[in-house]
């Protein structure tokens, strides 16, 4: 049997269970090279997601933040030209997945990009912001952002 | 991929959540090479220690409910075991309670009980905990909703594409034909492989029983091509 496993939902309580100490700097803040991304989780609604869980990795980058009450998280990470993003939520029946481009990045060229329509590009681009980088996930509306199919 | 494929939608009424939280744009697809096959989180910081495996000496007593061991295989696409990956468990306690105090339900929570739960599968892609079976709780989804007992597994394996977070659910259980969440799997053969078998083989006389859940992540464990 090597059907895949079906997904479910991460639920509302994994707060005492998947955070870990330390687990939203995948290197220290203030070493060489690291840069500060926050962003936030809205629904459909525009409301924020408070009972999220965000995961970032490349190579051998990998942080995890759940959101806070105002469905925010930030990550540590050192520059690269881009991340994988994974959203857990409550009501996400299967996690939900997205790339963050750093605003810096050789986007021109990128053949992800290519692949996405031009006016909703941008939900995939990291923007400059005080102290570091600003990163929105919207699950639905308006802005929704663009994810990849698992 | 071309696996057969039992996943849920994003977008299931049923389970109210979904609703305002269920992307509406259609997902993009990428070539596997992009993105599915690129190499899964590095984990490595994750803290794991031997005794995270045995949910029911964490505390100074033992947790009150019926002693389980759980455990099975993580198997990638091809069938073979996933090695040293990291599985992470988490549960209501006996009394359908969870610890996080998000959970308002009215029932006990155990002083020697937390319901989290950490380990690496061996060279067989082999995982084991030793827990206690978690008791069904009321939701607010629906008039008189309730959770059939179940256990949160987060797995990672070799691959972006094999990181899988989903809930196992015991055999038998009266709740499972009610439950929106497991029945958003429309195929009774994908409900089916979220369900654990009772295993006489690993239940220790006179010390628990025991349930044998394997898992199956996508992806391959061989080395991938970055893209």
């Amino acid at each position: 049997m090597t059907i895949p496993t079906p997904s479910q939902t991460v639920g509302p309580f994994f707060g005492f269970a998947l955070p870990f100490e330390g687990d939203a700097h995948a290197v220290p803040p203030g070493s060489d090279g690291a840069v500060r991304i926050e962003g936030q989780v809205f629904d459909g609604a525009g409301e924020p997601v408070p009972d999220a869980i965000v995961e970032i990795s490349d190579g051998d980058q990998f942080a995890r933040c759940g959101t806070d009450r105002e469905g925010a998280f930030h990550f540590t990470v050192r520059q690269a030209p881009h991340f994988d993003v994974l959203v857990f939520a409550r009501g996400l029946l299967r996690h939900l997945a997205t790339r963050l481009y750093l605003p810096e990045a050789d986007l021109d060229g990128d053949s992800l990009l290519q692949m996405v329509e031009p006016e909703r590009r941008h939900t995939l681009i990291a923007s400059a912001s005080e102290g570091g980088l600003r990163f929105d996930i919207h699950l639905q509306g308006d802005h929704e952002t663009v994810f990849i199919q698992l | 991929m071309t696996d057969l494929d039992f996943e849920p939608p994003y977008l299931f009424p049923d389970y109210r959540a979904t609703q305002m939280r269920a992307p509406r744009h259609e997902l993009v697809r990428l070539p596997d090479e992009w993105f599915h096959q690129r190499r899964g989180p590095a984990f490595g910081r994750v803290p794991v220690s031997s005794g995270d495996a045995d949910l029911t000496r964490q505390h100074r007593g033992e947790p009150l409910g019926e002693r389980i061991i759980l455990t099975g295989r993580v198997l990638d696409s091809d069938g073979r075991p996933v090695r040293h990956t990291l599985v992470e468990v988490w549960q209501a306690n006996a009394a359908g309670r969870y610890v996080d105090p998000v959970d308002t339900h009215p029932a006990p929570l155990d002083p020697n009980f937390t319901g989290a739960g950490r380990c690496l599968t061996d060279d067989a892609g082999v995982y084991r905990f030793v827990t206690v079976k978690p008791g069904a709780y009321p939701w607010r989804n629906h008039p008189n909703a309730w959770r059939p007992a179940h256990v949160h597994f987060s797995l990672f394996g070799p691959q972006l594409a094999s990181r899988l977070v989903t809930q196992m659910y015991f055999p038998g259980d009266p709740l499972i034909p009610f439950d929106p969440i497991l029945n958003s799997i429309a195929d009774a053969r994908g409900r089916d492989l979220l369900v654990a078998r009772f295993d006489p083989e690993t239940t220790e006389p006179e010390w628990a029983l025991a349930y044998r859940w394997d898992v199956v992540v996508r992806g391959r464990d061989a080395t991938p091509s970055e893209s």
